[in-house]
């Protein structure tokens, strides 16, 4: 932070990288909810890895939470699942059993 | 553990979960004190005698004891003046309809305790999250866990086998907590902050009324901890002229309390030495969250929406 010129930093070898802290944001998974009319909510899964068939997962969690839900194509986040009611807590154990994604790598938000 | 004796006063549980620990524990140990105890004067004064004498003599050790007893599903039938007590009091906390009876009560109880451990369950993670370090600490669970380590000492003191190395370590915090619990290392009581007041505005629009004190008190901007309200909830919000704030959709207190509670972990208390005396600073774009304590930085995330779904109006999504 001393010098005022960006490029003419030296590199501090022991300098806090956060290496971790980079690699992981990129790959959560993030889980929210909203609130619709009424007692309504609606799930939304954002941010699965690409090496999973999207239309697949969906298929499956609908069939096992009894629920509806589409694949919506976001601009900046890609397909993000979107199911109908609270299925937070139920996308999560889906995530880690089926998936054998890491519980770390999944943040769920929300109330 | 903590689920069961929630589940026996919830209401009162409510109350007292953002009250510091000392208080009641102080409580307690002196109610004990009041029982004969003629163990060994070695020990200090927070051994518990066998719970008959104890139920007998002092009304209020009775009723401990008894939460105690419901809790390790033993129900405990001999003590009846103890039992109407208790059974009275939970009246009072719960409903207020002294009227039912109290069968009725019991099965509605269990019930419940069988709900909320199946939330328990399911909310696991969750739950390990805000166990990492509890700002709005719950006392009730705390004394559980205590109360458990009391029996087990009682019996164990009698006993003239050798000690063995973990009860000796539990009875070592159990004095160390009771005498001075600053050494214990229970930071609880520091952090301090005020439940939030949470009232319903109309139909769909809920009030966080103490919101600036509540930021206030973790040295946060307001606007920080809106934004983290706003997008931790998934909808909008505005701060009206009392500066409170209102939040659109439908919040309970509870549900707003654990929110706070992820703010407080990920943006308020320091990772190094769980002090809550940071401040966060911005620089090139990036948030720093520095310790006043321990002088620790850490750098902490930007707050994303994240992916929002059109709710309501189908024009807007298609245009």
């Amino acid at each position: 932070m001393s010098t005022s010129i960006e490029n003419l930093k030296t590199f501090d070898p022991f300098a806090d990288t956060g290496d971790d802290d980079i690699s992981q944001p990129t790959n959560y998974i993030h889980i929210r909810i909203q609130q619709r009319n009424g007692r309504k909510t609606l799930t939304t899964v954002q941010g699965l890895p690409v090496e999973y068939d999207q239309k697949r997962i969906l298929r499956a969690l609908k069939k096992d939470f009894a629920c509806n839900g589409t694949i919506v194509k976001d601009d900046e986040l890609g397909e993000v699942i979107q199911l109908q009611g609270d299925q937070r807590v139920k996308v999560m154990d889906f995530l880690c059993t089926q998936l054998g994604i890491m519980k770390k790598n999944v943040k769920i938000h929300g109330f | 553990m903590a689920s069961v004796d929630e589940s026996l006063t919830p209401t009162a549980e409510e109350q007292l979960e953002f009250d510091p620990t000392i208080k009641k524990k102080k409580k307690k140990s002196k109610a004990v004190s009041f029982s004969p105890d003629d163990l060994d004067d070695v020990a200090p004064q927070d051994e518990t005698p066998d719970p008959e004498v104890d139920e007998l003599t002092d009304m209020f050790a009775g009723l401990k004891k008894k939460k105690k007893k419901s809790t390790a599903s033993a129900p405990l039938d001999s003590a009846e003046d103890a039992s109407a007590g208790d059974a009275g009091a939970e009246d009072n906390v719960e409903d207020f309809d002294f009227g039912s009876q109290k069968k009725k009560k019991k099965k509605k109880v269990a019930d419940v305790s069988a709900f909320e451990q199946q939330l328990e369950e399911a909310g696991v993670n969750e739950d390990e999250d805000a166990g990492e370090d509890d700002t709005f600490e719950k006392p009730e669970g705390e004394e559980e866990g205590e109360g458990e380590g009391e029996e087990e000492e009682a019996g164990w003191l009698n006993s003239d086998r050798e000690y063995s190395y973990e009860e000796l370590l539990h009875r070592f915090f159990k004095i160390l907590r009771t005498n001075n619990p600053e050494l214990a290392g229970e930071r609880g009581q520091r952090y301090k902050i005020p439940p939030p007041s949470v009232m319903r505005e109309g139909n769909k629009k809920t009030i966080f009324a103490n919101l600036k004190d509540i930021s206030d008190r973790m040295h946060r901007p307001y606007e920080h901890v809106m934004q983290f309200l706003f997008a931790e909830l998934g909808t909008s919000g505005s701060v009206d002229g009392n500066s409170r704030l209102v939040i659109k959709g439908r919040f309970q207190q509870k549900q707003l309390e654990n929110v706070l509670r992820r703010y407080i972990m990920e943006y308020v208390t320091c990772k190094t030495c769980k002090s809550i005396s940071t401040h966060l600073a911005k620089e090139n774009r990036l948030y720093f969250l520095v310790c006043e304590s321990c002088g620790s930085r850490r750098s902490v995330s930007g707050i994303k929406t994240g992916f929002q779904a059109h709710i309501g109006k189908r024009k807007k999504m298609l245009g």
